[in-house]
C-alpha cells in the first residue's frame, strides 16, 4: 500500500474509531490517521486533499488538536471548484477562530469569491465572513458586503444582510454606510430577505443612534404595515408554523418596533392597533403563537404608556403563569421581572399565581418565583406574603431551603412592622430550618429580643415551646437555650404574659432539664453545648434549688 | 443572538458545535464539558432552559440527541424552541427521518445545512422548502464536478494506457 496515502474512505474511518473498545484503542486510530494526513500535507498532495480535511473535522469534534491542517483549508478555498471550497470554508469556520492570525490570509481568498460569478461561492464567503471575521477583515471587506446587498438574488441579499450585522457589531464606526441599503431591505417581499433585513437593522438601531433616528422616522410606519399584513395574510403553506404565517418574521418585526418605540410617543402610537391585534387574536395552544405573544408583550411593556395595551399584556402574562407547560411558566416570570418596574401595581394582582410558582416542580421556576415575590413585598402585604413563603419552606427542598430561609429572614427584618410579628415569624423559620439560617441572622434575633423588654416573657416562653416539640434544628436549640438562660424565671414564673398567650406551666427543674438535653443530644455543637453551659450558669443563680 | 449551537448524545458525545461568537480552543472544550453536565442530568420534566455564566441555554432533546443553543437573557427562548424545530425538520427532510447515525456519518452535511439557516447566530430563512433547495443545488454542484473528474480520470487512464 502506498504510504503516503490515506486510504481510507471518511466513512471507513468514522467506522473504525466508533467501533473502538477503549479510549487507548481510539488514540491509536486516530494517530494512525493524523500521520497518514501529515504525510499528505507534506507532500501537497492535491487528490485527497477534500477527504483529509472533512477526516480532521471528525478528529477536532472527538477533541483531537488539529492544528497542522489549518493551512490545508486556506488551500482549498484557493482552489477553483465548488466542492473544495465548501469543504475548505467548512474547515476554516470550524478548525480557527478569529484571534488566529492564519485566519487574515484568507482575506484575498474571500474578496475574490465575493466577486464570483457563481452565486453559490458568494454564499459561501458571505457565510464564512459572517461566522467568523476579524475586525480588520471586516473593514477591509465591508463594501464588498455592502454591494451585495442589492444583489440580484435573494438568497444572496440575505446573507449580505446577516454579514453586514457582524461587520458593524466588529467595526461599529461603519454602521452609517449600511443604513440606507438595509431601509431598503425593509421594503422587500421574499421572506428571508426581510427578516434578516428586519435584523440587521435592529443591531444597527443598538450601535448607532442615527440608524436609530433614521429609521424611526422613515420606517414605523412601513413596518407595522408589514406586520398587519403578515397577521392578516391567508395560509401559505411554505412559511406555516402551527397555523401562524411565518412566526419568525413575526417575531422579528415585534423586536425592531420595540426598538424604535421605546421613549417615542408618536412611533408608539403608530404601533398601538397592530399590537392590540397581535396580543389578542394569535392563539396561544402552540410554542409558536406563545413565542409571538411573549415578544409582543415585551414590546407593548418597553414601548410608551397606553393604559389598555399594558392591562392586556399583563394578563397575558397571568394567563401564561398557569399554564401546564414549565417553559411558558418561566418566561411569564421572567417578563413579570421586567414588568415590575414598568407597572409594579399589576404585576401585584398576580401575586396568588406567583407564589404558588414558588411550590413549583421545576427547581429553575421557584427560584424566579421566589426573586419574583421578593421585589414584590411591600409593608402592606409582607405578612400574608410572609406566610404563604413559610409555608413552601415547609414543602421545599433541601437545595432550596436554603435560599428559601435566606430570602424569608431578610424580607422580614426589612419589612417587620411590629416586634413581636418579627419574632414570631423568626421563630417559625428556625422551627422549620433553623440550619439554613445564618449567624449573623440568629445573632440579630437575640439583639432584638433583648432590646425588647416587654416581650421577654413572650419569648421565652415561645422558644421553650417550640423546643419541645422539634429539637432537629441547631440554630433553634441556641436561640432557645439562651433565652432560657437569661429570662428563666420568667418562663417559670408566666411573667409578662400578653394576652394573646395560653398559659403554661414550667417548673425550675423543667427549665433546667431543657438545658441538660440541649447539652446531650446528639447533634449539639460546641457553640450549642457552650451556650447551654452559661445558660446553665446564669440559672443557677437564679434557680439555687435546683443547682445540683 | 445565538452565541453558539451544541449537539450532543446522551452519553455526551459531541455531534456539531458551531460558534458564533470569540471562544478559544480551550474555551470551547471548557464549555462543552460544562453544559454537558448541566444539561444531561436534568430531569425530563424540567423547563428547556437553563442559566449558565449569564447567558441562557435552550436546550431540547429529540430521541437520542441533545440540541443546545446559547442565546442573550434578553433574547426570546420559546422562539429559540422553534428554531431548533426548524432546524430538525429540515434535517428529517433532507435525511429521510433523520437519526443520530446519520449525523456522524454526514456531520459536514449537517454543517452545510445549518449555515443555511444561521449565520452571525441570527435566523437566515424560515422556508424549510427554500433551505432544502439550495442545499439539494450545491450538493449538485458537487456531484457534477465529482462526475467531471472521474471522466476526466477516465480519459487520461485510457489516454494512459
Amino acid at each position: 500500500m502506498n504510504p503516503f496515502s490515506s486510504g481510507t474512505r471518511l466513512r471507513d474511518m468514522i467506522r473504525a474509531i466508533r467501533s473502538c473498545k477503549t479510549a487507548a484503542e481510539e488514540r491509536a486510530v486516530v494517530r494512525k490517521e493524523c500521520a497518514a494526513i501529515r504525510a499528505a500535507i507534506s507532500e501537497n498532495d492535491q487528490d485527497y486533499r477534500h477527504r483529509n480535511l472533512a477526516k480532521l473535522m471528525f478528529i477536532h469534534m472527538l477533541g483531537y488538536p488539529t492544528h497542522f491542517g489549518q493551512m490545508e483549508c486556506l488551500k482549498l478555498i484557493a482552489s477553483s471548484g465548488f466542492p473544495e471550497k465548501r469543504i475548505g470554508y467548512l474547515g476554516l469556520m470550524l478548525l480557527l477562530d478569529e484571534r488566529q492570525e492564519v485566519l487574515m490570509l484568507v482575506t484575498n481568498s474571500l474578496k475574490q469569491d465575493l466577486n464570483h460569478s457563481n452565486q453559490y461561492i458568494i454564499g459561501l464567503a458571505l457565510c464564512a465572513l459572517g461566522n467568523i471575521c476579524s475586525a480588520e477583515m471586516a473593514r477591509d471587506l465591508a463594501p464588498e458586503v455592502e454591494r451585495l446587498l442589492q444583489f440580484r438574488d435573494p438568497n444572496i441579499r440575505k446573507k449580505a444582510a446577516l454579514c453586514s450585522i457582524r461587520i458593524i457589531k466588529k467595526v461599529p464606526d461603519l454602521a452609517e454606510n449600511f443604513i440606507n441599503p438595509a431601509a431598503s431591505l425593509l421594503r422587500e417581499k421574499h421572506h428571508g430577505v426581510l427578516i434578516t433585513g428586519v435584523q440587521l437593522c435592529t443591531d444597527l438601531c443598538k450601535v448607532s443612534s442615527e440608524a436609530l433616528e433614521y429609521f424611526r422616522e422613515k420606517c414605523t410606519e412601513g413596518l407595522v404595515k408589514t406586520l398587519k399584513d403578515m397577521a392578516n395574510s391567508p395560509y401559505a403553506p411554505e412559511y406555516d408554523i402551527a397555523g401562524i404565517t411565518d412566526p419568525f418574521l413575526h417575531i422579528r418585526l415585534l423586536k425592531l418596533l420595540r426598538i424604535l418605540g421605546q421613549g417615542d410617543a408618536d412611533a408608539s402610537d403608530c404601533m398601538n392597533d397592530i399590537l392590540a391585534q397581535v396580543a389578542t387574536k394569535i392563539e396561544s395552544n402552540k410554542n409558536a403563537g406563545n413565542a409571538i405573544l411573549y415578544e409582543c408583550v415585551g414590546t407593548i411593556m418597553s414601548i410608551e404608556d397606553n393604559g389598555g395595551l399594558r392591562v392586556l399584556a399583563i394578563n397575558i402574562l397571568g394567563r401564561f403563569l398557569s399554564n401546564r407547560d414549565n417553559n411558558i411558566r418561566y418566561v411569564a416570570l421572567n417578563m413579570l421581572m421586567k414588568a415590575i418596574t414598568v407597572d409594579a401595581q399589576a404585576v401585584q394582582r398576580h401575586r396568588a399565581t406567583i407564589l404558588e410558582c414558588v411550590k413549583d416542580s421545576d427547581a429553575s421556576i421557584r427560584k424566579k418565583a421566589l426573586d419574583l415575590v421578593y421585589l414584590l413585598v411591600n409593608e402592606s402585604n409582607v405578612k400574608p406574603l410572609t406566610k404563604e413563603l413559610i409555608e413552601s419552606l415547609e414543602a421545599s427542598d433541601q437545595e432550596f431551603k436554603g435560599v428559601l430561609t435566606a430570602k424569608i429572614c431578610s424580607l422580614v427584618e426589612k419589612f417587620s412592622p411590629e416586634k413581636i410579628w418579627y419574632i414570631d415569624q423568626m421563630l417559625k423559620v428556625l422551627s422549620e430550618a433553623g440550619n439554613f439560617v445564618k449567624d449573623e441572622v440568629w445573632h440579630a434575633l437575640i439583639v432584638v429580643i433583648s432590646n425588647a423588654s416587654d416581650l421577654h416573657g413572650y419569648s421565652v416562653r415561645a422558644l421553650y415551646r417550640a423546643f419541645q416539640t422539634s429539637t432537629e434544628q441547631e440554630t433553634l436549640v441556641r436561640v432557645a437555650v439562651w433565652c432560657i438562660g437569661e429570662y428563666g424565671d420568667m418562663l417559670v414564673n408566666n411573667v409578662g404574659m400578653l394576652d394573646i398567650e395560653e398559659p403554661i406551666t414550667v417548673t425550675e427543674s423543667d427549665a433546667v432539664d431543657a438545658l441538660e438535653v440541649s447539652i446531650k443530644r446528639l447533634n449539639s455543637d460546641l457553640t450549642t453545648k457552650a451556650m447551654a453551659l452559661i445558660a446553665l450558669l446564669k440559672l443557677s443563680s437564679r434557680f439555687p434549688s435546683c443547682s445540683e | 443572538m445565538i452565541h453558539f449551537v451544541l449537539l450532543i448524545s446522551r452519553q455526551g458525545k459531541v455531534r456539531l458545535t458551531k460558534w458564533y461568537s470569540p471562544y478559544s480552543q480551550k474555551e470551547r472544550t471548557k464549555v462543552i464539558r460544562e453544559l454537558s453536565g448541566l444539561i444531561l442530568t436534568r430531569g425530563p420534566k424540567l423547563c428547556n432552559f437553563v442559566e449558565w455564566r449569564g447567558l441562557r441555554v435552550v436546550y431540547k432533546r429529540y430521541a437520542s440527541l441533545y440540541f443546545c443553543m446559547c442565546i442573550d437573557e434578553d433574547d426570546n427562548e420559546l422562539e429559540i424552541l422553534e428554531i431548533i424545530h426548524h432546524y430538525v425538520e429540515v434535517l428529517d427532510r433532507y435525511f429521510g427521518s433523520v437519526c443520530e447515525l446519520d449525523l456522524i456519518y454526514n456531520f459536514h452535511k449537517a454543517y452545510f445545512i445549518l449555515d443555511e439557516l444561521l449565520i452571525a447566530g441570527e435566523l437566515q430563512e424560515p422556508s424549510k422548502r427554500t433551505v432544502a433547495r439550495l442545499v439539494a443545488a450545491q450538493d449538485s454542484l458537487v456531484e457534477t464536478a465529482k462526475e467531471q473528474t472521474s471522466s476526466i480520470t477516465n480519459i487520461i487512464a485510457q489516454v494512459a494506457k
